[in-house]
């Protein structure tokens, strides 16, 4: 009953202060966003008083979660979360595709420009979608791979829906124009205070949940998972150190400034993609693949020597986003070689990975979902790659700020994190809901044809696009001159981005058929199919050689 | 410290120091008679008695 009155008092009182805050808004974004947090806070009062049983509570006080089943509800609301950002996700990477083919399709309206979609895109499916699968995932990998119950149960669901929180509140803001301009770390100041507070309570479960482990060693995915934890919220936190120009306002300035900024800022965005879209994923792997395939992993060895290497080289990869800037030389040159560095880990870490299916390759062949996280594995290594290489200065001369980076984030982020993602949500869902199968396996043979030939289409077709950006730019003609206008470079794109814009579609019509797979397998449905294989018998060939010439005597 | 200070200590002992950290990591895990226990850690996952779906 003390639980309860905490938890309602303190969302009233929350409630309140939002509604002050919305009074005293100096301007319309914050107001709208203040009035946001009154409606969340209000919604989450109702809920969980509606859903109090007080007799019950009377009669016999707070009843204790059964320590000997799993808490999988957290990892329920995730999975739907993951599918329903992503969706939202592709749809708005889909639409700003074609805003760059059709520039028609800003509609001339300032909250449906590009400028404020993109942002809404990267966040959508690096945060929103990647986020959630992440949470979901760990919550599940850490309490198996512990064999205990998650801790703090209500903090859990706290930072379900403070997380969802944060998406909504960063989401909208783009639309309506709040944004501290650093890339990947738009949300402004009371947004980011929010996500600190989400994520020191999903720290606390994570960490909690280890430290009542009944198994003594930490499995390899728990170290993934937590290097991503505690370094996402050291880089969140430096990286978003700002003064408030009002704290009834929306708009703040960052304590760092110029070159130190920059620095701060890529240290922040490429550990971003280093330690939430790399170890965070990666530990997803090195749990979902071994249990597909119903093999342990290749090399355990080489799993923690692909951690500490990771760990150890990722965090000085950021300065090859400031080649040829004010940032020193010295600095540039420690990005490129920690960056080139970081090849043999990432390597490492796929031949583990597709290694682990060694003596069992016949699963590419039968079961889609093992091939969706052999093809994740191999774009993981194409990714790992192409980007050690985009670092080395002279070829990020030819590379940077053209359509080549896009590329390389997608093979990267579509084909590794869109891959292992999908695999697991169709790894997670029949046992999450206990049903026997997916509803439809042939489906998600499906939804992997549709996601790689879109993939292939939009990382071909931005290789072409970039390099010809970068070819056109720096053509200088006999006499000194640029050869080539922006516009002139910007039409020869055109059929490019047309084939980008195609990929997406097919990579959004991959997603949509999962949706409706995962829907149905919810529901309790099995679709009525052939198998994916079958092992051909032919009764008329099965029979022993006999000699034709010789008729055997009576 | 000056800025010339600090960035050399960084990339002499600082660098060292790290290098030294990462091999004894990597190191340790080749240590004698870790094989049994990384066998057992990859195989933790699969053991069916302890309640793992």
């Amino acid at each position: 009953m003390e639980s309860l009155t905490l938890k309602v008092g303190s969302l009233l009182v929350a409630a309140f202060l939002a509604f002050v805050a919305a009074a005293f808004a100096v301007d319309t974004g914050f107001a709208i966003h203040m009035w946001i947090v009154v409606a969340a806070a209000l919604i989450a009062t109702f809920v969980i008083a509606n859903k109090t049983d007080f007799a019950a509570l009377a009669r016999f006080g707070a009843v204790r979660p059964d320590q000997s089943r799993y808490d999988d509800d957290p990892v329920r609301w995730g999975v739907i979360a993951t599918i329903f950002w992503g969706m939202a996700g592709f749809l708005a990477g889909l639409y700003i595709a074609l805003q760059l083919t059709f520039p028609a399709l800003n509609l001339n309206f300032e909250y449906t420009t590009f400028g404020r979609l993109r942002p809404l895109h990267t966040s959508a499916v690096i945060f929103a979608f990647g986020g959630n699968a992440l949470i979901a995932t760990s919550f599940y990998i850490v309490q198996r791979t512990c064999r205990a119950r998650l801790a703090f149960p209500g903090l859990a669901r706290f930072v379900f829906w403070g997380y969802q929180l944060f998406i909504v509140l960063a989401a909208t803001g783009y639309l309506l124009g709040i944004t501290q301009s650093k890339e990947y770390a738009e949300p402004e100041w009371y947004v980011d205070l929010w996500l600190t507070i989400v994520w020191v309570a999903y720290a606390a479960v994570f960490i909690g949940t280890i430290a009542k482990r009944k198994e003594p060693h930490i499995y390899v995915a728990n170290w993934f998972f937590l290097a991503f934890i505690i370094t996402i919220a050291m880089l969140h936190i430096v990286n978003n150190l700002a003064v408030p120009v009002s704290i009834f306002g929306s708009k703040s300035y960052p304590a760092f400034a110029g070159v130190q900024d920059a620095l701060t800022q890529w240290w922040y965005g490429h550990n971003a993609v280093g330690f939430f879209l790399t170890a965070g994923f990666l530990a997803m792997m090195y749990y979902f693949v071994p249990k597909q395939a119903e093999r342990p992993v290749y090399s355990y060895r080489l799993s923690i020597i692909h951690f500490w290497s990771l760990i150890f080289l990722y965090i000085w990869a950021g300065p090859h986003h400031l080649h040829y800037t004010a940032l020193p030389d010295w600095a540039q040159t420690l990005g490129m070689v920690f960056s080139v560095m970081l090849w043999m880990p990432s390597w490492g870490g796929m031949i583990n990975g597709l290694m682990t299916l060694n003596g069992a390759w016949d699963k590419i062949r039968t079961d889609p979902i093992i091939r969706m996280m052999v093809m994740a594995l191999a774009f993981y290594g194409m990714s790992t790659f192409e980007g050690p290489m985009m670092s080395i200065r002279a070829v990020n001369s030819l590379s940077h700020y053209t359509d080549w980076t896009i590329g390389h984030v997608h093979s990267g982020a579509l084909g590794w994190n869109g891959m292992i993602t999908f695999a697991a949500i169709y790894f997670l869902v029949p046992r999450l809901w206990a049903r026997e199968r997916l509803y439809s396996l042939r489906m998600v043979n499906w939804h992997f044809w549709l996601s790689t030939v879109g993939i292939v289409l939009y990382a071909a077709s931005m290789w072409v696009a970039g390099i010809m950006q970068g070819l056109m730019w720096r053509e200088y003609g006999a006499d000194g001159y640029l050869v080539y206008a922006f516009s002139e470079v910007t039409s020869a794109m055109h059929p490019m981005y047309l084939i980008r814009a195609a990929g997406g579609a097919l990579y959004l019509a991959g997603a949509a058929i999962m949706v409706y797979n995962v829907w149905q397998t919810i529901a309790g449905k099995t679709r009525d199919e052939k198998a994916m294989t079958d092992t051909p018998h032919d009764p008329e060939k099965d029979r022993p050689i006999v000699a034709s010439t010789t008729v055997p005597a009576e | 410290m000056t800025y010339e200070a600090f960035r050399q200590f960084a990339d002499s002992w600082g660098l060292l120091f790290m290098v030294i950290l990462w091999a004894s990591f990597v190191l340790w895990v080749f240590r004698p008679g870790s094989k049994q226990h990384h066998d057992d850690a990859a195989n933790m996952i699969f053991d069916e008695s302890e309640n793992d779906g």
